[in-house]
């Protein structure tokens, strides 16, 4: 039963999820825009007497992460951009070792330090394997704060049922803004069943080993093949979107996150003005949810993707799309949130109305 | 009869892949035996490093983890926290714990994390083929310091003493450095190892054993020879004995008795 | 129902603590809600600013860039506020510290001299108070019928004897918009 609304900015908001989905282990390094988190995670771990550890590097983090997850626990670290980069090493082996951990991005600005504004520049780093080697994981893109809270609570069951680290791709919007939430009953991590790929415990059973070596390359090629199966499956089984006015579109704003809160303001503006504009929301950025946005391809049908980037998605989206309808881009990046005003004006340019 | 010789129950009884004179298998079966002595095989996870000793799971009849490179204390950190009651054996080479990961190690340590490291410490990289490590001695060749370790026109450094280092760190409860070049020394580094485990089980801080081992192969050398450049060599930088000792009362009368 | 208002000052005036109390208020009236603050990087005296939105519909963009009611706190927060307020918006402005009169003559400007009544009342920290009541008198976009319940959930137990003196700061800002 859904618990009364409480306001929350969306750092915390996850947070509370992520305690309520019964996460055992939390490690994390400070970082803006997103310290709100760690912070909520070091009261309310302690607190519930589970663990928390301030770690001395986002690499040591992420380690830890891979540690507590390798027994079976349930384990997350959070972070913004440069510091995901820097977990980049520990995801590939997660990957590789099939092991199911949670992971948010915060996004800031980038690249290098950047700016601690929020930003959508992440998106090639979290939906092509961030790391080195071929690999992919689920990519979950709230756009308010009552999803975050629920792709977060979700995010360690999908974590589970396929064997790999998910990421929440958030960004400083997301994370410092304040609305109202609504939590999922917590569930208890001492009732949570035991893996039989964990380590620990070892009675009756041979020796568990989780690693992410494979020295013979039939082998590993056999063990990649077999990981792209279940890739295969996902894409088949876990595209989600949001899809608002497509129908009669003329023309079709894609946009994921922050960049979706504006296309609705925007599609809401030109639909007052008579012009048939839909929306296109990404809600799995890995899988991209390619199936539906191909149905809506059309020679008469533009797109627009939006993003708080120079243009990342938009390749998803152009592949998708396979030429047969225009797409084109409007962005803004280094922090800047593109206003409503703004992409009406670009609305209307390109229906030239 | 009186049985004088079994094979560790904690060690899978195949050949290693080690080299001839390699330090490493004399090390594991340190570290199984006293699993077995212990009774702790089912509640035991090794953290096999980056490194030779990365087969490590091919031998060891138990758990085990494998993390990226230098990442070791930090995998340990995770999984000791998950089961505080399981024996965490956080095996690292010099590379691994006093290069890459040296971050890790030093924070692990003063966190007072209740695994225990075993650091292998043979003065060169093993498995990328003889290069300098961060414990290589002074005028040591390596393929990355083709005319010997030079810390001062080159700017090389020098031989890091880990258990120096560590040991001003007040989480650090136990450290103490053994070899494995005679029968006297191995006997001694199972002491060690026995003493680490025991308080680890026990709960008490961080503790490390650090173990001088041959590399004859990267050395240049037959295993004989490299028994004695260990003893003459590497034993007057990196000094035999316990380096800390702060466990607790009782764990310094059970050792004893 | 939509309103979009942009709160200004500088830091110290409780801008934060008015925008957040705003939204809870709406909130706990049923309303969807988002606060979105924007601080200088100096921890104390710097710029304040928040986007505040309630509306009985989904909330497109938190960032609120052509606001339905502006609150100027300060001098230095009139031009920005001036230059995004919509056509025919509401400006509310705390007369005690903003001497100047904005030039536009498209929107509805209220005076409020937030500190003098907040002294009145006892502290000049009450000002952001009396401003909120202000505004929700200007705007009508909340009722503010459960006040005194929702001052106590918002402020929490521990601090729940403030409650008065804050309700009390409400009613004046409410008193002084002209009808």
């Amino acid at each position: 039963m859904a618990q009364e609304k409480r306001l929350m900015k969306g750092n915390e908001a996850m947070g509370e999820a992520a305690v309520r989905a019964g996460c055992q282990a939390y490690f994390g390094y400070p970082i803006t825009p997103q310290n709100e988190l760690t912070a909520y995670m070091a009261r309310h771990m302690i607190e519930k007497k589970r663990t928390f550890i301030q770690a001395e590097s986002e690499t040591s983090a992420i380690n830890m992460v891979f540690g507590a997850a390798s027994t079976g626990s349930r384990a997350m670290t959070s972070s913004s951009s440069p510091g995901i980069s820097l977990k980049q090493e520990g995801i590939s082996f997660s990957c590789g070792a099939d092991l199911p951990l949670v992971i948010i991005n915060v996004q800031r600005a980038g690249p290098g330090l950047g700016g601690i504004a929020p930003a959508q520049g992440d998106y090639f780093q979290a939906t092509r394997g961030g790391g080195h080697g071929d690999y992919y994981h689920l990519v979950l893109a709230p756009k308010s704060v009552q999803e975050a809270a629920d792709l977060t609570y979700e995010a360690f069951d999908l974590a589970e049922q396929w064997r790999m680290p998910v990421m929440v791709l958030a960004d400083g919007m997301i994370g410092q803004m304040m609305e109202g939430v609504s939590f999922k009953e917590p569930k208890d991590p001492a009732k949570m069943p035991r893996k039989p790929w964990a380590v620990g415990h070892q009675k009756n059973r041979e020796a568990n080993h989780i690693a992410s070596t494979q020295l013979d390359p039939e082998k590993f090629n056999i063990v990649i093949d077999e990981r792209f199966r279940r890739y295969d499956e996902i894409k088949a089984k876990m595209q989600r979107y949001e899809e608002q006015e497509c129908a009669d579109a003329d023309l079709v704003l894609v946009a994921y996150g922050t960049s979706a809160r504006v296309s609705l303001g925007a599609m809401q503006m030109a639909r007052e003005l008579g012009l048939k504009v839909g929306m296109f929301r990404p809600i799995t950025l890995w899988p991209f949810p390619e199936k539906r946005l191909s149905e809506l391809a059309d020679p008469k049908r533009k797109f627009l993707c939006v993003e708080m980037s120079k243009g990342q998605m938009i390749q998803d989206v152009r592949l998708t799309l396979n030429g047969r309808s225009e797409v084109s881009f409007f962005g803004r990046s280094g922090g800047l949130i593109p206003t409503e005003e703004d992409l009406l004006a670009e609305i209307r340019r390109i229906l030239n109305k | 009869m009186e049985a004088i010789y079994a094979h560790p129950k904690s060690l899978k009884p195949i050949q290693t892949k080690y080299c001839p004179g390699c330090g490493h298998g004399v090390i594991h079966r340190l570290i199984a035996e006293v699993i077995d002595e212990l009774g702790v095989q089912e509640k035991s996870v090794l953290l096999n490093p980056v490194g030779c000793s990365i087969w490590a799971d091919l031998y060891f009849d138990f758990d085990s983890v494998q993390v990226p490179h230098g990442r070791t204390p930090a995998g340990a950190t995770g999984i000791k926290r998950m089961l505080p009651d399981h024996l965490v054996i956080c095996y690292q080479g010099d590379g691994d714990l006093a290069a890459i990961g040296t971050g890790e190690a030093v924070h692990a340590a003063n966190r007072g994390e209740k695994f225990t490291t075993i650091f292998v410490n043979n003065a060169i990289y093993g498995m990328t083929g003889g290069q300098m490590a961060p414990t290589t001695l002074v005028g040591q060749k390596a393929t990355t310091a083709p005319f010997g370790r030079d810390p001062v026109d080159a700017g090389m450094g020098y031989p890091v003493k880990v258990l120096e280092m560590l040991a001003t760190l007040e989480g650090t409860k136990y450290l103490a450095r053994g070899a494995v070049n005679n029968v006297v020394n191995v006997r001694k580094t199972k002491q060690y190892i026995k003493k680490a485990f025991e308080a680890q089980l026990r709960g008490e801080g961080f503790t490390m054993v650090e173990i001088l081992s041959q590399c004859p192969t990267n050395w240049g050398m037959d295993p004989v020879e490299s028994n004695a450049w260990l003893e003459s060599s590497m034993m007057p930088v990196f000094k035999l004995g316990v380096l800390k000792d702060e466990l607790s009362v009782s764990a310094n009368k059970e050792a004893g008795k | 129902m939509t309103e979009k208002t942009f709160m200004a000052g500088f830091g110290g005036q409780g801008i934060i603590s008015m925008g957040q109390l705003w939204v809870y208020c709406g909130m706990k009236e049923g309303l969807e809600v988002s606060f979105f603050p924007f601080y200088g990087a100096e921890k104390r005296g710097g710029i304040a600013r928040a986007s505040v939105i309630v509306s009985s519909k989904e909330i497109a963009s938190p960032l609120v860039t052509t606001p339905d009611s502006a609150i100027v706190m300060n001098m230095d927060s009139l031009p920005l506020c001036e230059e995004n307020l919509k056509p025919n918006g509401i400006m509310l402005v705390n007369s005690s510290l903003v001497k100047t009169s904005p030039k536009r003559k498209d929107v509805k400007v209220v005076n409020i001299p937030c500190n003098e009544i907040a002294e009145s009342i006892g502290d000049v920290k009450f000002a952001n108070m009396v401003m909120f009541g202000a505004l929700a008198k200007a705007t009508g976009a909340l009722k503010l019928d459960k006040l005194e319940e929702v001052l106590v959930s918002f402020f929490g137990e521990g601090k729940s004897k403030f409650v008065p003196l804050n309700m009390q700061a409400i009613e004046e800002g409410k008193k002084a918009v002209a009808v």
